[in-house]
């Protein structure tokens, strides 16, 4: 019931419908149910407030070894290792977020706390299984989508040109991070960020509901 | 999940003219469609194994992230049947190496005094935690001498964090497996039931 309480006094800040990103014509042909949403906050990411940390460690204590071993079978995780396999990745060595974070809940023994970004990612990743990630919103210029990268195009910061047609994460002007991968230098967010962008990545077979409901989470423990 | 392994139409109804016309989309749509199902079936078989570690679940990537044309869909596809095939080869040899182990046990716990310094683990029929069952004598030498067998039942995993996570088959215990069963592609060393399943030997006195 305390847990219950707890989701029940998160701030109504975090109910702010999520913007819609574009996917390039070719890609979403190719790969239906592909897309991108994301929401701005006026935050700063730092230690993570009581609150957080506690939501965090009663996390941690439902989140047990059982749901690790099953969680391929389950919808949301699976729709993601189906993707991974389609778009060239594998998911035992480039792990699904969901999978990541499960693993390092395995090894420590707790969802460990590092910063009421990672952390507020953190639960919105387990409670949905839907990947987040984010980017400092005074960097990005236009609206987000995802595209295939052009001949030439490179990840600032990053030694080479990426493969031609490598699928990115991209704002109106430039590649902003690799599709579940690397993000480019400066486009993280960093200590002196004010506004954060929180962008959810959804593959085929994700609904929507999990999708805002995944920003929602993310949102509302980033302004406690 | 059914949308994502469903038969779409351009499948079937539009397959042969697109084909005729030299379109492969329909032939990706369907690779993925398959590739979708293995990914299933893996997963099923990644459950069903715990906590059998030394597994190797891992295929080797296509150079992704990127739309991948249907020739390197098919080398996925292609590489998840022959791990899939590879998995169940393995649960197979290892399932019936603890069926016979578990066999065994049930001779050894049933006349102790046959099979002298037997020692079986959970490991070697296929059950998670530490605890294995030990033909030893009763009051030592004695015992030998007068042939008091009995078995003995050892009290789980080894303490991990000290007194306080001595509790058998404790959560902590558990949430170990799982970590090592999940990053069974680097974990090099083959359990003994493995080995054993490759040599053809069945438990040995220790």
């Amino acid at each position: 019931m305390a847990g219950e309480e707890e989701i029940a006094g998160l701030p109504a800040e975090g109910e702010a419908a999520p913007e819609r990103g574009w996917v390039a014509p070719a890609v979403a042909g190719e790969l239906p149910g592909l897309g991108l949403a994301w929401t701005t906050v006026e935050a700063k990411s730092g230690r993570s407030p009581r609150q957080v940390k506690e939501r965090l460690r009663e996390l941690s204590n439902r989140f047990h070894g059982g749901h690790a071993i099953q969680m391929r079978q389950r919808p949301i995780p699976w729709a993601y290792r189906v993707f991974f396999r389609q778009i060239g990745l594998d998911p035992d060595r480039t792990r699904t977020p969901i999978e990541e974070l499960a693993l390092q809940r395995m090894k420590e023994g707790h969802f460990k706390s590092q910063s009421q970004l990672d952390d507020a990612l953190t639960i919105g990743i387990v409670e949905t299984g839907v990947a987040l990630r984010a980017f400092d919103a005074e960097r990005v210029e236009g609206r987000l989508g995802i595209r295939a990268s052009a001949p030439g195009e490179s990840l600032e910061g990053r030694p080479g040109e990426l493969p031609s047609g490598t699928l990115v994460i991209a704002d109106e002007r430039r590649p902003l991070a690799l599709l579940f991968g690397a993000t480019a230098e400066g486009r993280g967010v960093h200590p002196r960020t004010g506004r954060i962008m929180l962008v959810a990545m959804q593959v085929k077979g994700v609904p929507d509901i999990s999708v805002e409901e995944a920003l929602w989470l993310a949102n509302a423990c980033l302004t406690i | 999940m059914p949308d994502l392994l469903e038969h779409h139409d351009v499948v079937d109804s539009g397959r042969l003219e697109a084909l005729l016309h030299g379109d492969e989309r329909p032939a990706r749509v369907e690779l993925r469609r398959q590739v979708a199902r293995l990914e299933l079936e893996l997963g099923e078989l990644f459950a069903s194994a715990f906590p059998r570690g030394g597994i190797e679940y891992s295929v080797a990537p296509a150079g992704g992230p990127r739309m991948l044309g249907v020739g390197e869909l098919e080398e996925v596809r292609d590489a998840l049947a022959g791990r899939i095939a590879d998995v169940r080869g393995i649960l197979a040899d290892r399932g019936y190496v603890e069926e016979r182990n578990r066999e065994f046990l049930e001779r050894v716990i049933a006349e102790p005094e046959k099979y002298h310094w037997v020692r079986i683990s959970n490991e070697d029929i296929g059950e998670p935690g530490c605890r294995h069952w030990h033909a030893r004598p009763r009051l030592g030498l004695i015992g030998m001498l007068m042939g008091w067998w009995r078995i003995k039942l050892s009290s789980g995993c080894p303490l991990a964090q000290g007194r306080a996570a001595s509790r058998t088959n404790s959560p902590q215990a558990f949430e170990l497996q799982v970590a090592q069963a999940a990053q069974a592609p680097w974990l090099q060393a083959a359990p003994a039931a493995a080995r054993r399943a490759v040599s053809g030997r069945g438990p040995q006195a220790r």
